[in-house]
């Protein structure tokens, strides 16, 4: 028990493994402990300004009149909109998120088109075409792909802003009461103002931040649903001011509520509110306990009042939206730099040829006496303005089509990842869902996964597994003679009318037992978890529902239900459950309830026959120091409790202890004194109560299992084969993480882990070598050494106090007041300066340090962080690895971690939405991951990497004609096609094969993905699309347009035709490279196409004959008669075609031009196969296997002790609330609707 | 091409469509091949079994392609004569150097060998960039369709050649037409000292849309050509208006004269041939061996380019004409593919037999 003694012992230098480390939103005053000031006068006079400052910055600016629509209108509150428009400062309570109307669509959107800098660069080139001395291309040919191509974006947009539209308006127009003309009238949302009084009803939503006034709850209890806020699933209760509450309960009196509210400017942290309500010439403080926030759902309360706040912009909930930081995949850094480099080669290439030109015309052009340009310009100038008709003309090499195309392909990915029925949940019929349609490759690059616990790893559903009772064991497969048995029906339960359909049980042994009172034991056991909690209980016709502080206690008591000890009501100080069928109730004298420190909770409870009796659960550590010398059983128990950590389940002991009468009335005084105690009242009660809690008595203990979602495990290890860190990243406890950490095999038994202490040793070790060897060797290259030896795998588990003790994270806080102080001179202020700079090279140092032996591990568990920590850990690794990351949770604590990470997945179905609206990818179910990312990641990288490869070739092969024909065409900027086929290129000849290719293709399909995990290595090195791979395009494309232009160059230098014409004419020689072109790029594309579809087959052989019969069309002489200027290629193709001489010369430039690619792709096969060529080889061997047998994947427990040293994962219970008796209705047999499900969802208390 | 670029939506709206149709009730996604992309689909391996082959039959093919592509290339007879006239000896150095119009010269040549089967006459330039962008544009295609309006506006392309001086349109307007080739030949077979004219045939030497469709007069009912064209005035380099290129025949004037529609042709490289003449009458399938004098009209000024103009005789074949490069080409490249077959045949035996051990 090392490690509890040192949990036990905390010390007050190190930091604290139980804390969370400071809340998310401290502000920087909250942070700031007091710096010490300094004598010197002028400092004191500076911090007296600053503090004078602050407060008035702070103050309540924010009036809210009751009732009072005139208010808002009053001049005060006006603010300068645009001009000399004043408006008044707050925020009707429409919403607006779509972000144009019928009339600014077309120029709004168009300008926001024209911002990226692809689409601006085409309007360039658009204008230089119309300059007549520049032109060398008509206009057509950049103006209908652009048209297309901003075309398919406005659609999109549209597509997009109408859905916005739609929603904006369901939200607006959702109906709730207001009070209008003293009555209550039926508005619409967008129409509610500050300042008015609504009422809600149960089940609405709350349509704007509201100060609770009343409801029909005893106290003005209302009870909310936060879950579209923070994620969580319990409910919270809010309670109304006591003034309010009394005096504002009908209609009437609503009406003519109006006090004025002053309170701070709306802002967007959901914790926090101040303010202050006068009325009837009082005041009264009002804080974040009085406030419903829009967004939260009114449960479990019939009608409510409340007086709007803030409205609609400025409700918390949409102050804290809107910062979603726009990803971008790595492939899309690396496009963008490519398409720089290919602009700047592009400059290169004209400007050369642009010389060239110059010099053509100083030596032939100006003998060239068939050549006038109508001016005198010179051979320099000339060539000047050549240098624009090549920009113009070469402008193709920068794709156009290929930013709208790359979104094309991610839409359709997005699709098929919507689409696929393997992420289906049927349970809660979710799909999975592709939020941005942005990322999908990045899915095949994944290095590091940032998973959370609760809800995403675990499903947050405690069961009862199995229990000790009086050092026997329970919970096996057992039949009723105690034999052990593979297979066993559940136990049947249907005698006890209580019992609830869902709770499954195998130990026949156990229930028979209790049904026939083998042993006194076991009633006590169960009579215990059915007294000893703060489970609050409603009768909801004829069925009971619990409602549990934490989903532990809500087992057990539901567990002690279904076998027969039902907790059936409790009042103040009364508590009744049903003992096998007979009813009793017993006075409860005391409760004395969990806290972090005790982990323990007790009744003491009067029997019916005036015994006094104390029951206890809690941690077995803090139990067993607890118990009587006498007490029986403790060595059997712990063996229990060691075999139940061993199987990863959360344990409890339980134990009794019988109180004298008079032992009872000494200790009541003293507890009614330390209750009422003013001075550190709650130290004074934990003092009473350690002194009644000692000499128990062991009953047993219980075994709540967490459960793991399905196939956890699985997922884990397979991602672990594809060389994906995982690290769990949780606000949970040290061990309760530890334990999770075992059970879903990410911590083994051969794992050594490492602690918070450990970590800082070793890099302090680290820093001072560094700084001994920085004395002797300067300069020397560093040597990267590892921090663990040996081939033991390593783990890291460390907490979030720790994390900042280690990477000086506060640090930072307290150099903001540093800054205050005026330094007394230049040399104090250098050396200020010296040392902040310093200090944040020992930090980046420290933190890389860090990252580097994270990295080491296997496994890193980080406990106990708050969001704010979650993201600093993956921006740690995004920063010193450059890796590409992935987060994924549920809660809104996860928000941050997933804005933050390249990827954030959130997992729906849950109740709580925060993490799937602030996601890139949501899905039900964790084990989801293992296909996202090795089936649509790593398709969806290869597809668009060879999307990238082939686009980026054919461009080449096709611009670089227009290259080797400037040497031959007196560098004039002459094209090597018709304009007709520049046009349509890009948009008609060669874009659906390639497209389809970024779809559909699959090398391998995804059951061997899935199989051999090792496939998706090529992805997270970047391994098939990087500057090497867009070089070998560039080559490949400069071969091709080699052999495409001098093959039939050779081909007419002296030609003629058969019928003896002459068919070397230039636009003979147009239709034959165009042609050639044509059947090499699209044969090319169906050499890398390795998924051959009827699809694909039928784009490619379409390509081309579309191409065929698109150019008949143009060279046809209707087209000619119509439109003589723009179509001047009439009879071309038929004269051209009909010669067998034009088509050999296609066909050899098209052989020459993949022969060679078959042959290198062949011996790259056989010298240097890839990972996907070996499985490729044997595929029909494993496709063969994988048909015969589906192995299941077995789990292996542990072999040596692991504790699971806790007690309940949450804080204090319901106790306060009880004994206070403010929940007990009034009228206690209303009857109460359903409001969760034990098990499913518990209600939580704000502990505050 | 939109539909491409939709396909994802429109997939996507008629599974939605779907399920308003069925009434769907869950958000269960459809299976289907195409959305569980289990489409069936064939993926070729590019395995041993298919790419030696390939090699090899590519290769024979090539080669066979070749060897036929030369013989063919072989058998065409074909007969170049310079008359540039740029030697001192030269028969036209006199008409080069003095630019007087219609000068006229003779060239002589000796065929050794008697040509079979139809011979045509071309012309031929060397260095003279009808490809030039500027060049290559300057011409107004709805003018040469014949459409009246641009008759007397023609084309701002066709600057500086659009107006003469004082603002008449020029028709045909544009460079290319104003350097239309005007050397024109006559040829004499010396049938023992007596010259016997080779009789020359110029219909038909143009191709049949351009003559029939790209280029046509304006038409005017009830006016002959020179009416129609009133109004507009010669190409500045030209000594014929239009309407009068060919006084033997009044069909082949105006827009459709052949020669100029050959001329309006413009050839892709700077050397270039095109076709003058079919050798006609007796000579037409037949030319003897002997002496033969071409008599020049010499007007076309190449010197200064500098450039070189020529005649060519030569038979066509199915592949048309003289032309040694493809045929080499695809010896060159059946070799290369059947060399290439054999190093993949060995470097596969190899590597093949080490994966062998490996296993």
């Amino acid at each position: 028990m090392e490690l509890n003694s040192r949990l036990g012992s905390v010390d007050s230098l190190d930091p604290n493994d139980e804390d969370m480390p400071y809340s998310d939103d401290e502000t920087e005053d909250e942070l700031e402990s007091p710096l010490p000031r300094t004598d010197d006068e002028q400092n004191r006079i500076n911090q007296e300004t600053e503090d004078n400052q602050v407060p008035s910055k702070k103050d309540g600016t924010w009036k809210v009149k009751a009732n009072d629509r005139h208010f808002l209108e009053l001049p005060e509150f006006k603010k300068k909109h645009h001009f000399c428009f004043k408006k008044s400062k707050y925020a009707g309570n429409a919403i607006k998120t779509y972000k144009y109307n019928a009339l600014t669509f077309l120029p709004l959107n168009l300008l926001e088109q024209f911002k990226r800098a692809a689409n601006a660069y085409f309007l360039a080139l658009l204008i230089l075409q119309v300059i007549p001395q520049i032109s060398t291309l008509p206009w057509y040919t950049t103006l209908v792909p652009l048209i297309l191509v901003l075309g398919i974006t406005a659609v999109k947009d549209l597509v997009d802003d109408i859905a916005r539209h739609k929603m904006d308006n369901e939200i607006n127009n959702r109906k709730c009461d207001v009070i209008q003309n003293e009555k209550f009238t039926e508005s619409k949302w967008m129409n509610i103002k500050v300042g008015d009084v609504v009422r809600l009803k149960k089940n609405d939503f709350i349509p704007a931040d509201l100060l609770l006034l009343s409801s029909t709850e005893p106290n003005s209890l209302c009870y909310v649903e936060t879950a579209e806020l923070d994620g969580e699933t319990n409910l919270k209760f809010k309670m109304a001011l006591k003034v309010t509450d009394e005096h504002l309960q009908q209609e009437s009196q609503l009406a003519k509520f109006d006090a004025l509210l002053e309170c701070e400017e709306p802002n967007n942290r959901l914790d926090k509110f101040t303010g202050t309500m006068m009325w009837r010439n009082q005041s009264f403080p009002v804080d974040m306990n009085n406030i419903l926030l829009r967004g939260c759902k009114i449960r479990n309360t019939d009608i409510c009042h409340g007086l709007v706040i803030y409205a609609g912009a400025d409700t918390k909930i949409m102050r804290n939206g809107g910062k979603t930081r726009f990803k971008r995949t790595n492939i899309d850094y690396l496009m963008n730099y490519m398409v720089y480099t290919i602009f700047g080669l592009l400059i290169l290439i004209s400007a050369g040829l642009a010389i060239g030109n110059a010099f053509w015309q100083e030596q032939i052009g100006t003998n060239a006496w068939y050549l006038n340009y109508g001016n005198d310009y010179t051979p320099s100038y000339q060539g000047f303005l050549t240098f624009w008709g090549y920009i113009i003309i070469l402008n193709t090499m920068v794709p156009i089509s290929l930013y709208v195309s790359v979104e094309v392909i991610r839409l359709g990915q997005s699709h098929f990842i919507n689409w696929d029925l393997q992420m289906y949940y049927a349970e809660k019929d979710t799909p999975a869902k592709a939020r941005t349609t942005t990322l999908n490759e990045q899915l095949g690059q994944i290095e590091y996964i940032f998973s959370d616990k609760t809800g995403t790893l675990t499903q947050n559903i405690m069961a009862f597994k199995k229990c000790n009772i009086n050092g026997k064991t329970y919970g096996g497969h057992c039949r009723e003679d105690g034999a052990t048995v593979d297979r066993i029906h559940p136990v049947d339960f249907s005698w006890n009318r209580y019992s609830e359909g869902n709770f499954k049980f195998y130990d026949h042994c156990l229930h028979h037992s209790i049904k026939y009172e083998k042993e006194p034991e076991i009633w006590e056991f169960f009579k215990l978890l059915a007294l000893c909690h703060t489970v609050m209980v409603e009768h909801n016709e004829e069925e009971l529902v619990y409602q549990a502080a934490s989903p532990d206690e809500g087992a057990l008591v539901s567990a002690a239900r279904n076998f027969g000890f039902v907790f059936l009501a409790r009042t103040q100080d009364t508590i009744t459950i049903n003992e096998m069928g007979s009813v009793n109730t017993y006075e409860v004298l005391a409760m004395l309830d969990f806290n972090s420190d005790r982990k323990r909770m007790s009744v003491i409870l009067r029997y019916p026959d005036g015994k006094i009796r104390l029951y206890c659960k809690g941690a077995d550590t803090v139990i067993y120091e607890r118990l009587h010398p006498d007490a029986k059983n403790i060595k059997d128990t712990q063996e229990a409790l060691d075999v139940f950590a061993n199987e990863t389940l959360r344990t409890l002991c339980l134990c009794y202890k019988d109180i004298g009468e008079e032992e009872y009335e000494i200790w009541d005084r003293k507890h009614k004194a330390a209750s009422i105690s003013m001075a550190d009242r709650e130290a004074a009660l934990d003092k009473v109560y350690e002194e009644i809690e000692k000499n128990l008595f062991l009953i047993g203990a219980t075994a709540i299992e967490d459960k793991l979602q399905d196939g956890v495990p699985e997922t884990i290890a397979k991602l672990a084969r594809a060389e994906i860190k995982i690290w769990v990243l949780t606000g949970d406890k040290k061990e309760t993480a530890e334990n999770i950490g075992y059970s879903c095999q990410l911590l083994d038994d051969d794992t050594e882990i490492h602690y918070g202490e450990k970590v800082k040793e070793l890099l302090n070790i680290r820093q001072e070598n560094r700084r001994n060897m920085e004395v002797v060797t300067t300069g020397k290259q560093k040597r990267y050494d590892p921090f663990f030896s040996g081939n033991k795998k390593n783990a890291l588990i460390i907490t979030g106090s720790w994390l900042n003790d280690i990477l000086h994270e506060k640090k930072k806080k307290k150099k903001k007041k540093l800054r205050l102080r005026r330094p007394k001179s230049k040399e104090e202020e250098f050396s200020q300066q010296e040392a902040k700079y310093k200090e944040d090279l020992i930090k980046e140092q420290l933190q890389s340090d860090f990252v580097d032996m994270a990295c080491e591990c296997s496994a890193v568990v980080c406990c106990r962080v708050t969001p704010k920590q979650k993201a600093m850990v993956v921006n740690l690794v995004k920063k010193y690895k450059k890796a590409v990351t992935l987060a994924i949770g549920d809660g809104a604590n996860d928000v941050n971690m997933i804005k933050t990470a390249d990827i954030g997945v959130g997992i729906s179905g849950q109740e709580g939405m925060q993490a799937v609206m602030s996601s890139d990818y949501a899905f039900a179910q964790f084990r989801f991951l293992e296909r996202l990312l090795l089936v649509h990641g790593r398709w969806s990288y290869i597809r668009m990497c060879k999307f990238l490869r082939y686009f980026f070739y054919k461009n080449f092969a096709f611009t670089l004609v227009h290259f080797w024909y400037s040497f031959f065409s007196g560098f004039s900027a002459q094209t090597a096609y018709e304009n007709w086929f520049i046009t349509l290129y890009n948009v008609l000849y060669s874009s659906l094969p390639v497209l389809l290719v970024g779809l559909l293709d699959q090398d391998v399909n995804d059951k061997l993905s899935l199989r051999f995990p090792r496939l998706y290595l090529p992805g997270q090195k970047g391994l098939l699309f990087n500057y090497t791979n867009f070089f070998i395009s560039l080559f490949h494309g400069i071969f091709t347009s080699l052999i495409i232009f001098f093959i039939p160059y050779g081909a007419f230098l002296q030609t003629m035709g058969q019928d003896g014409e002459a068919p070397s004419d230039y636009q003979s020689f147009a239709v034959t490279t165009a042609s050639a072109l044509i059947i090499t790029v699209n044969l090319q594309i169906s050499l890398d196409t390795s998924y051959w579809t009827f699809i694909n087959a039928f784009s490619v052989f379409g390509s081309i004959a579309v191409y065929f019969g698109i150019m008949f069309d143009i060279h046809s002489a209707g087209i000619h008669v119509l439109f003589p200027s723009a179509f001047t290629f009439t009879g071309v193709a038929p004269n051209a075609l009909r010669q067998p001489y034009l088509w050999l010369t296609i066909i050899l430039t098209t052989g020459i031009c993949l022969m060679p690619v078959i042959a290198l792709k062949f011996l790259y096969k056989i010298i240097k196969p890839s990972e996907g060529d070996k499985v490729l080889k044997n595929r029909k061997k494993y496709e063969k296997e994988e048909a015969l047998t589906r192995r299941p994947v077995s789990l292996r427990r542990g072999g040596t002790a692991r504790r699971s040293a806790y007690a309940f994962s949450h804080g204090k219970g319901y106790a306060d609330l009880i004994v206070s008796g403010q929940s007990i209705r009034r009228k206690p047999h209303a009857p109460r609707p359903a409001v969760s499900r034990v098990g499913e969802s518990s209600l939580a208390t704000q502990t505050s | 091409m939109l539909i491409v670029f939709f396909l994802p939506h429109l997939l996507y709206f008629s599974s939605y469509w779907s399920k308003i149709l069925k009434m769907k009730k869950d958000n269960k996604p459809d299976n289907t091949a195409f959305t569980q992309q289990r489409l069936p689909a064939w993926q070729p391996v590019l395995s041993v079994g298919i790419v030696l082959p390939l090699f090899f039959i590519i290769g024979l093919a090539f080669i066979g392609i070749g060897i036929g592509l030369l013989i063919t290339s072989n058998n065409i007879q074909e007969f170049e004569e310079e008359y540039t006239g740029i030697g001192d000896n030269s028969n036209c150095y006199i008409c080069a150097n003095n630019a007087t119009a219609n000068c006229k010269c003779t060239l002589n040549f000796t065929i050794a060998q008697p040509i079979q089967g139809s011979v045509f006459m071309y012309y031929g330039l060397t260095n003279y960039y009808q490809n030039h962008q500027k060049y290559l544009s300057s011409r107004d295609d709805q003018q040469l369709a014949g459409e009246t309006y641009y008759l007397k506006n023609p084309s701002q392309s066709c600057k500086p050649y659009q107006m003469d001086i004082n603002n008449n349109p020029i028709a045909p307007c544009g460079s290319i037409a104003n350097s239309f080739f005007n050397d024109a030949f006559a040829l004499y077979y010396n049938n023992q000292g007596f010259l016997d004219e080779v009789k020359l045939d110029g219909s038909a030497i143009a191709w049949w849309t351009d003559h029939n469709v790209k280029f046509s007069n304006p038409s005017q009912t009830g006016s002959n050509l020179s009416q129609i064209f009133e109004g507009t005035v010669k190409p500045i380099n030209w000594s014929k208006p239009v309407y009068n290129l060919d006084v033997n025949n009044p069909d082949n004037n105006g827009f459709i004269n052949e020669d100029f529609l050959v001329w309006m042709r413009t050839a892709a490289l700077p050397d270039f041939r095109k076709l003058y003449r079919r050798i006609s009458g007796n000579y037409s399938s037949f030319m003897p061996s002997g002496n033969y004098t071409l008599e020049i009209t010499y007007n076309y000024p190449v010197k200064d380019l500098p450039g070189k103009k020529k005649v060519i005789f030569s038979t066509v074949s199915w592949m048309g004409g003289k032309n040694q490069f493809l045929g080499i080409a695809y010896l060159v490249f059946g070799s290369l593919c059947f060399v290439m077959g054999f190093i993949l045949l060995i470097v596969y035996a190899k590597y093949q037999n080490v994966e062998d051990n490996d296993d």
